[in-house]
C-alpha cells in the first residue's frame, strides 16, 4: 500500500525469493506507464504472471491487462469475488481482499471511504473486480447501491456470459437462448443490460467493451479509475469470454472477442461532464509530462 | 511441566491450543508448550531446540522483509546476527501472503496457506516465525503443528501464539540479541563448535543479468510478447 511495503529492507533482499527481487528491480511499481505498462507488457515483471486459469482464458489476459494498466499499483487495493477470475486475481503482487458472495461493491465503499479518512493526503485507488455472478446477480443489491451512494471506486466486471466456475449456469448476463451445460433448454429471459443500470444508479463513467485492442482497453481502465479517484462511481463491463463453457476452440478466442465487439460488446462510451473534464485534464498532463520527458532526452 | 502444544503430527484439523485450554501468556512471560514460563526459560528450549533438531530454518515475514517502518533494519539485522549462530541455519522467507498456484517454489519460499509443503520438502525439524502478521502466524503455526513434527519458535512483536512450541511476545530487537546470546550458551554447553556464518543466499537466486534481456532470450514464447510500434524482431533464439 505504499512503495515502502516493496522496498526489501536492506540485509534481507539476497534472501527474497528471486520473484520478488525481480518485482523490485524490474516490476511497474513507481514506474510510469511508458517505462512498464501495456504498451510492453512481457518486457518487464508483470504483477501477475502464473495463475491457474483455463489454456485460452480470455479473461486471464484481460486481467493481466488490468494489472499491467494501473496507475499505481503501489497504492492500489483489488477487490474480488467468488469465480473464476478471483484465482488469478489474488495472485497478484498487488493486495487483494475476498469479498463473499458478491459483496466486493459493499467491502469496497467501506475500504474507499476508510483511506480517504487515514489518507487524506495520498491516493488510493480501490478496483473490484468481479465476474458477471458476482456483480449482476448474487452481488447486484451491493453492486448497484454502493453506485446510488456514489461510492467513489472503480467496479471492473468480468463478463463472461455464464457461472464457469461451478459448471456452466446460466447468469443474468448470459444472451438469452444460450445453451449451457446447466440450462439445456436455453436461457429463458435477456441479457441484463448492465451498463443502462450503472446509467440509472448513477456511474459517471462506463464502458462496455471487449478488450481486444490492448491500448483502448488500458486507456479504458485507466480513465474509469482517474475518473473514481475524484468524480464518483465507474464501471467496466469487458467482454472475457469462457472458451470452457462456450465451446471456444483456444485458437479461436481471439476470433471470438473481436466477433462479439459487433455483437453484444459494441463499444459504447459514456461519462458525465465532470468525469470528461477529469478525463481530458489527467490525459492533457499526461501529454505534457511525455513531451518534457522527450525534450529532456533529446 | 506437562507439553500441552507439542510437536505434531497432530493430524487433520486438530484442536486449536485455545480449545486445549492454552491461553497468551501475561506481560513479561512467554509460552513453552502452553505453559506460561519466564522468557528466558521459553528462549532456552527454543535454542537448544534449534541447535539440535535437524534443519534449523528461520522464516522472516513481511514485517520484517519490508522496509516499511523505522525499527526494521535493527530487527532485521538482530535476526541476521541469530542465524549466522545457528549452525546450518537457513532463512525461507514468507515475504507475502498471496496463494501461489499453480506450485511453490518450496526451496525459495514459505506460504501461509500451505507452509507444510516447505517444511516437509526441506526436512525442517526446528523453525522460528518472525515478523508475521498474528492472523497468518496462527493458521500456519497450527498447520505445522497438524501436518508435520516440526518445533515451531514464534517471535511475535505483540501477545504471543499459542500455537508455537515457544513463544515470546512484545518482541524487540533486543530480545532477538538476548536469544542469540542465549544460543550461544545453549551451543557451548553442547559442545558444538561453529564460526559465526550468515546463512546461504536465496537458493532461487541464479546469478543472471537480466537488464541485458533480450526478446530472443523469450525462445518459442516470443509471440507471447507484444512488439513495440515500429518493432521487427528477426533475432531469435
Amino acid at each position: 500500500m505504499s512503495l515502502k511495503y516493496i522496498t526489501p529492507s536492506e540485509r534481507f533482499k539476497r534472501y527474497l525469493p528471486k520473484d520478488y527481487v525481480e518485482l523490485i528491480d524490474y516490476g511497474p511499481f513507481g514506474k510510469t506507464q511508458d517505462e512498464a505498462g501495456p504498451g510492453n507488457m512481457g518486457q518487464f515483471k508483470e504483477l501477475v504472471e502464473e495463475h491457474p486459469m483455463c489454456s485460452g482464458c480470455w479473461m486471464a489476459y484481460y486481467i493481466r491487462l488490468i494489472f499491467a494498466s494501473l496507475p499505481k499499483p503501489e497504492e492500489t487495493v483489488t477487490i474480488g469475488t467468488a469465480g473464476c477470475g478471483r484465482l488469478a486475481i489474488s495472485q497478484a503482487a498487488v493486495p487483494f481482499i475476498y469479498g463473499n458472495y458478491g459483496d466486493q461493491n459493499a467491502m469496497a465503499s467501506g475500504l474507499t471511504r476508510a483511506f480517504r479518512l487515514r489518507f487524506p493526503d495520498k491516493t488510493k485507488d480501490v478496483i473490484t473486480i468481479a465476474g458477471d455472478g458476482g456483480t449482476m446477480d448474487i452481488g447486484f443489491s451491493m453492486t448497484m447501491h454502493s453506485w446510488i451512494r456514489g461510492e467513489k471506486f472503480t467496479t471492473i466486471m468480468l463478463d463472461n456470459e455464464v457461472y464457469g466456475n461451478t459448471g456452466g449456469q446460466s447468469s443474468g448476463m448470459s444472451p438469452k437462448g444460450a445453451v449451457l451445460k446447466m440450462a439445456p433448454l436455453g436461457k429463458d429471459f435477456e441479457k441484463m443490460p448492465a451498463t443502462d443500470l450503472a446509467k440509472a444508479a448513477g456511474c459517471v463513467y462506463i464502458v462496455r467493451m471487449s478488450p481486444t485492442n490492448i491500448k483502448k482497453a488500458a486507456k479504458v481502465i485507466r480513465r474509469a479509475i482517474f475518473v473514481a479517484r475524484e468524480v464518483g462511481p465507474t464501471f467496466i463491463q469487458a467482454y472475457t469470454s469462457c472458451n470452457i463453457e462456450y465451446s471456444i476452440p483456444t485458437e479461436d478466442v481471439f476470433a471470438d472477442a473481436k466477433a462479439q465487439e459487433k455483437d453484444r460488446f459494441t463499444f459504447d462510451e459514456y461519462m458525465t461532464d465532470a468525469a470528461k473534464e477529469v478525463i481530458e485534464r489527467v490525459e492533457a498532463e499526461e501529454k505534457a509530462a511525455k513531451k518534457a520527458k522527450k525534450a529532456m532526452e533529446a | 511441566m506437562t507439553k500441552i502444544v507439542t510437536e505434531g503430527p497432530a493430524g487433520y484439523m486438530p484442536d486449536s491450543a485455545p480449545m486445549m485450554g492454552v491461553e497468551l501468556a501475561p506481560e513479561g512471560q512467554a509460552l513453552l508448550y502452553g505453559n506460561v514460563v519466564t522468557p528466558e526459560e521459553a528462549m532456552r528450549d527454543a535454542a537448544i531446540a534449534l541447535l539440535t533438531k535437524d534443519n534449523p530454518t528461520i522464516f522472516p515475514g513481511p514485517q520484517v522483509l519490508w522496509d516499511w517502518k523505522e525499527d526494521v533494519a535493527e530487527k532485521s539485522a538482530a535476526i541476521l546476527d541469530l542465524a549466522s549462530e545457528i549452525p546450518n541455519c537457513r532463512i525461507i522467507p514468507m515475504p507475502d501472503y498471496r496463494p501461489k498456484y499453480p506450485k511453490i517454489d518450496v526451496k525459495a519460499e514459505i506460504n501461509p496457506n500451505h507452509p507444510n509443503l516447505t517444511i516437509l520438502d526441506n526436512k525442517i525439524k526446528a523453525c522460528v516465525f518472525v515478523g508475521v502478521h498474528c492472523h497468518y502466524a496462527n493458521l500456519t503455526l497450527r498447520m505445522i503443528r497438524a501436518g508435520t513434527d516440526c518445533y515451531t519458535v514464534a517471535l511475535c512483536a505483540y501477545m504471543g501464539h499459542e500455537e508455537a512450541m515457544a513463544s515470546i511476545r512484545d518482541l524487540h530487537a533486543s530480545d532477538i540479541l538476548r536469544f542469540k546470546e542465549i544460543v550461544i550458551e545453549e551451543r557451548d554447553k553442547l559442545g558444538i563448535k561453529w564460526e559465526t556464518t550468515l546463512p546461504p543466499e536465496n537458493p532461487s537466486l541464479p546469478k543472471e543479468d537480466n537488464s541485458t534481456l533480450s526478446p530472443a532470450d523469450y525462445g518459442e514464447y516470443r509471440s507471447l510478447i507484444i512488439s513495440r510500434k515500429g518493432e521487427h524482431v528477426a533475432e531469435v533464439e
